[in-house]
């Protein structure tokens, strides 16, 4: 009934634990039993949290990123008629200046595309000192941005060097951390789960030391006995996780929707997008895993000392 | 079947069993008796390899019990019919299921021996009582339920240890005659029991051979029981 020769794999081993007609064999012990059952529903629980936030964060860090590398702009502010010229200077300025890629100035149609919303279509451009816009494009190593300072304002007395979505970069940097540490907590979870089944675990086989003699007495293989327990095992950490899965989606689900604005806070944001729902799924999984590997590495241990 | 040489055991507090030497040999039918306490059930836990010996050796079905693993000693278990002292059943699963669990731990399809495990409990007697509780059960009847329990994987020797423990002369009886059954059948037999009536008994039925534990050897009795 044991294969002895070939070495089952972990599936394999998972499948046989399943099958055959020892369920019954161990009593059901009450109080562990139940407490098995919530500590997975509630690591279950926190682990759609730690995954959410963990997504959520990665999200956030993605777009803000993504926006960082395009947002610093040179503003040119000059009387009507040196605006052209003071343009074509900076642009010189920054195509000579390492770190930045690109320097583009913005048409009047894009500048228009921009102001619309502020004042109206009806705007007429040409009679307002508008401010020229140019668009840097930095490169990977970024660039000086003292010096740029320093030079602009001894060759274009008209030019601002305005990069204040730079204090998004930190916000990156943290919420990157936070995805990290959202997957770190998602690990300790799991461990934790680890942890506790193997204490009911071992409870269960410290309380059924009768038993386990009873069917030592009738010739039965450690691996049988640790089957009744590990199936056993299994069996609550994957149902609890469940419950505390299903809880923990719902709870996110129930979360007050930001909207589109907020879209770009993680807290607002907390959540799962499109497939990104399938990622909880694999929460009872883990854990069915989890207390498995847990249940069984605690059995055999404890019948090897029991003798 | 199952052999002691120079064996001894020492729970700690100097030797309990020295020098013991006894040969099971198939097909024969053992008693031991002694005083309580004078390690009777020591020496059937050497013989069904609870307990290891700490000096001299058990040999079972040919192999010495220091090399065996856990595994050969289930393996091996499941050739000889354990009635342990206090019978020890799984009190949570009714009886049917108790006297089957040496099939289900064997890997055995129970339902496809439903038949012979029908048979076997009306053989001792309880029938009507298959899906009681252990504990729903009077002493007379756990004993027998663990003698069926100790036999139903057929196997080559059966080891009762005080199987007439507490229960009265007339269920003794009845108890010795299905282990001289089993003995008829072929099986290889060694009971414990302090109750010299039993032996007695057993002894105008069947040919014994009784051996005696006294000042921490085992003996073979004379004529004087
Ligand atoms: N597990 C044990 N640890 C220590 N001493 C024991 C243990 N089991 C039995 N003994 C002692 O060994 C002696 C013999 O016990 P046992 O073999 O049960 O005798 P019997 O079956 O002949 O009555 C007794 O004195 C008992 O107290
Ligand atoms: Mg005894």
């Amino acid at each position: 009934m044991t294969p002895k020769s070939s070495q089952p794999g972990f599936v394999d081993t998972m499948l046989e634990t399943f099958q055959g007609d020892n369920a019954g064999v161990v009593p059901a012990t009450g109080h562990t039993a139940w407490l098995t059952v919530f500590a997975s529903g509630a690591m279950a629980f926190l682990a759609v949290f730690a995954l959410a936030l963990s997504l959520a964060t990665g999200r956030v860090a993605d777009r803000w990123a993504d926006e960082l590398a395009r947002t610093a702009t040179v503003r040119i502010a000059a009387p009507v008629g040196q605006v052209d010229a003071q343009t074509e200077a900076a642009l010189n300025v920054l195509r000579t200046t390492p770190g930045i890629s690109e320097a583009l100035a913005l048409t009047d149609e894009e500048q228009n595309a921009l102001l619309t919303p502020w004042f109206g279509s009806e705007l007429d451009l040409e009679s307002l000192p508008v401010p020229r816009l140019i668009e840097i494009v930095e490169s990977d190593p970024g660039y000086d941005r003292d010096g740029l300072r320093l030079r602009l304002a001894g060759e274009v007395p008209g030019a601002i060097l305005d990069d204040h979505s730079r204090w998004r970069a930190p916000l990156v940097a943290a919420a990157n951390r936070l995805r990290s540490l959202g997957l770190l907590v998602l690990v300790l979870i799991a461990a934790t789960t680890a942890v506790i089944v193997t204490l009911a675990a071992g409870s269960a086989l410290a309380a059924n030391q009768q038993v386990i003699s009873v069917l030592r007495l009738v010739g039965a293989h450690d691996s049988y006995i640790a089957r009744a327990f590990v199936r056993r095992f299994t069996l609550r950490a994957l149902a609890g996780s469940a419950m505390g899965t299903l809880a923990g989606c719902v709870a996110i689900l129930l979360m007050p929707d930001p909207g589109e604005v907020a879209q770009n806070n993680f807290l607002t944001g907390l959540g799962f997008v499109a497939s990104q729902w399938l990622w909880p799924l694999i929460i009872p999984l883990l854990a069915g895993a989890v207390a498995f590997a847990a249940t069984r590495t605690a059995a055999f241990r404890a019948l090897k000392e029991l003798t | 079947m199952i052999e002691l040489q120079n064996a001894a055991y020492n729970y700690g507090g100097g030797e309990l069993l020295s020098e013991v030497s006894l040969k099971l040999a198939p097909g024969s039918f053992h008693f031991l008796t002694g005083p309580s306490g004078a390690g009777k059930s020591t020496l059937m836990k050497l013989c069904y390899m609870e307990l290891t010996a700490t000096a001299g050796q058990a040999r079972v079905f040919g192999n010495d019990v220091r090399n065996m693993t856990r595994d050969d000693i289930a393996e091996a278990r499941r050739r000889i019919g354990i009635v342990h002292q206090d019978c020890r059943f799984l009190d949570h699963l009714p009886l049917m299921q108790n006297i089957a669990l040496p099939l289900s731990v064997s890997g055995k399809d129970v339902e496809a021996e439903k038949g012979n495990l029908r048979e076997l409990l009306k053989w001792v007697g309880l029938d009507h009582q298959e899906n009681a509780l252990p504990q729903e059960l009077s002493g007379g009847e756990r004993q027998r339920a663990a003698l069926a329990r100790a036999v139903i994987m057929a196997p080559d020797v059966v080891l009762a240890d005080e199987p007439t423990g507490n229960v009265d002369s007339e269920m003794s009886q009845r108890l010795l005659q299905l282990l001289i059954e089993l003995n008829k059948m072929g099986k290889t037999i060694l009971v414990a029991t302090h109750d010299l009536a039993l032996i007695r008994m057993a002894k105008s039925q069947v040919n014994i051979r009784v051996l005696r534990i006294a000042n921490r050897r085992v003996q073979l009795a004379g004529a004087d029981l």
